[in-house]
């Protein structure tokens, strides 16, 4: 398996404060990986800095063998990184088509609006927003913004999609929804790097993890061999917890 | 539903209409109404204009007059020159269009309030450099244009009025090609949310940029068309804050963002000013204010929402 990206010692400072710092990273072609860490660990800064939007402060970021590190946001996008927010970000005031149309046309390579309209209405009908398409971005529910941002993300035609946290306000049976979703998504051969806090929803996706705490990369492997790990343990729960924990299972 | 094809064939079927319907103007108005006429579609180019950069993306330009007065300037040394009267209008646009692609370039990285105060001060640094380059632009005398030779007065009213049409209707051209195309919709996304368009593959650094030379360029071959029309010109006058001013008024009057709002705004706003103003004459700026905080508040979306609001009401 090759690399499709590729992080090489990236640092990202803001001022004094490094809030990504040294992290080596590769991701391969078709695989889903996570990337959890407890709050502030720097889990969207370095989504930033693979989009473009906060570029690296130091180290190079290739990807699919080009360095993408100076991109603008657009460049990033047009070559072939897809990502969804945090904080879902529609255009309020265009209808539900035509904000997955606007991603189509911009970044996935739509030849004509009208091209873009009808693949638009294809994403649609498959995260399940297809009766909706018409009506105006500002009228939907969270869960279902969630899936606009995932038809956007499908538009853009990504090679590789950046989620960043898509599941957090789901109640539990929309994240099995958004779960068939994202599978369904990287079997269409997408790779898939997704920033998440639900467990279930790591270990359910993702054949490897990698923990960020404080901006350093702390651990690296499968989902449920790193939760054992007690450098994780005391990133998220702290020294003494890690202390007993690890007392517990060798005492 | 309108399917977005249809929308832009109807459009361009009502401009078409419009347009033509004016046209017939010259043969039924005496000179008082032509002379209206051609402020009101001098005045429309300005809205249209305007409305590129302000109502499609989003950014409240104040640059209308700097693009104005350097067309009119521009148009009106180059026939100092003895280049033709054609040409020099040709020139000018070619000036503020470059003109405003350079500084898109600089200014466009500020949003909002700080945009709007960086381009209300361009107007200001030309006016001065224009005032003190006496050779060239004839300082503070103004500058005199030459007079078209063998026509009479009501040939000139008529002619002036047809070249205002004339550029009034390619601005509405490219408003609609605009609209309804690739540029428009990366400048509609730019206007809701700038970073999730970048995101998404908008470059808006040349989206935007485009949009304010495309404003520029109808703007200053307007200002040299109207150099010649009122055959001398000075810097107090081209590059009046009003010029600025207006065209906002007008847009928001009539719709920003829309593609006949700013035509609708044009002769609405003019109308006004015809029927109301010259009984405040001393108060006639603060008339002006009053009516751009009265459309904020009550009508921000303008003449052209109401249609679009009782549209949506009657459609359940």
């Amino acid at each position: 398996m090759s690399a499709l990206l590729e992080l090489r010692a990236v640092s990202r400072r803001f001022g004094g404060l490094a809030a990504v710092n040294d992290v080596s990273l590769s991701v391969n072609r078709g695989e889903i990986i996570g990337l959890i860490g407890p709050n502030g660990a720097g889990k969207t800064t370095l989504v930033n800095v693979i989009t473009g939007v906060h570029p690296a402060s130091a180290g190079t970021v290739m990807f699919d063998g080009r360095d993408v590190t100076r991109f603008a946001p657009w460049q990033a996008a047009r070559a072939g990184i897809g990502r969804t927010f945090q904080i879902v970000q529609p255009f309020p005031e265009l209808t539900v088509v035509e904000n997955v149309a606007a991603a189509a046309l911009f970044a996935g390579g739509a030849a004509s609006i009208r091209e873009a309209r009808s693949q638009a209405h294809q994403h649609l009908d498959f995260v399940g927003l297809g009766d909706l398409a018409h009506r105006s971005a500002s009228a939907l529910t969270l869960a279902m913004r969630k899936r606009l941002e995932l038809a956007k993300g499908l538009a853009m035609r990504p090679k590789l999609l950046l989620l960043d946290e898509v599941n957090a306000g789901l109640n539990p049976s929309e994240i099995n929804q958004a779960l068939d979703l994202i599978q369904a998504i990287a079997s269409r051969g997408v790779t898939i790097l997704i920033i998440e806090h639900l467990m279930k929803v790591v270990t359910t996706l993702c054949s490897r993890v990698v923990v960020l705490h404080h901006g350093e990369l702390i651990a690296e492997g499968p989902p449920t061999e790193v939760m054992r790990n007690p450098k994780v343990v005391q990133a998220y729960l702290g020294k003494r917890y890690a202390a007993q924990a690890e007392g517990a299972t060798h005492g | 539903m309108l399917t977005p094809d249809t929308a832009a064939r109807r459009d361009t079927v009502i401009a078409v209409v419009v347009f033509a319907l004016i046209a017939l103007v010259p043969f039924v108005a005496d000179t008082y109404w032509l002379r209206l006429g051609t402020t009101v579609l001098m005045y429309a180019v300005l809205a249209l204009s305007w409305n590129f950069i302000g109502g499609m993306a989003g950014y409240p330009s104040f640059a209308t007059a700097a693009f104005f007065g350097l067309g009119a300037y521009a148009g009106g040394v180059a026939q100092k020159f003895g280049v033709g009267m054609w040409l020099a209008w040709g020139l000018a646009g070619l000036l503020a269009l470059l003109f405003a692609a350079a500084l898109g370039l600089a200014l466009l990285r500020m949003r909002g309030h700080y945009f709007a105060i960086a381009s209300l001060v361009v107007a200001e640094v030309l006016r001065e450099i224009i005032n003190s380059a006496t050779d060239l632009t004839g300082g503070g005398m103004g500058l005199n244009l030459p007079l078209r030779a063998g026509q009479s007065v009501e040939a000139q009213a008529d002619f002036f009025f047809w070249t205002m049409l004339g550029l009034a209707a390619l601005a509405m051209a490219a408003t609609l090609a605009v609209q309804h195309g690739r540029l428009g919709f990366g400048l509609r996304c730019i206007q809701q949310n700038e970073s999730a368009a970048d995101m998404l593959g908008v470059n808006t650094t040349a989206t935007k940029t485009s949009a304010f030379a495309l404003s520029a360029v109808f703007t200053g071959i307007a200002g040299a068309v109207y150099a010649s029309w009122v055959n001398y010109i000075e810097p107090p006058d081209v590059f009046d804050v009003l010029y600025s001013v207006k065209p906002i008024v007008m847009v928001l009057l009539g719709g920003a963002g829309s593609v006949f709002g700013p035509l609708i705004g044009a002769g609405v706003f003019l109308g006004l000013e015809e029927i109301v103003w010259r009984r405040f004459l001393e108060v006639h700026s603060g008339v002006l204010g009053l009516l751009i905080v009265l459309l904020v508040l009550f009508l921000p979306s303008g003449l052209a929402g109401i249609a679009r609001r009782r549209a949506k009401a009657s459609t359940p």
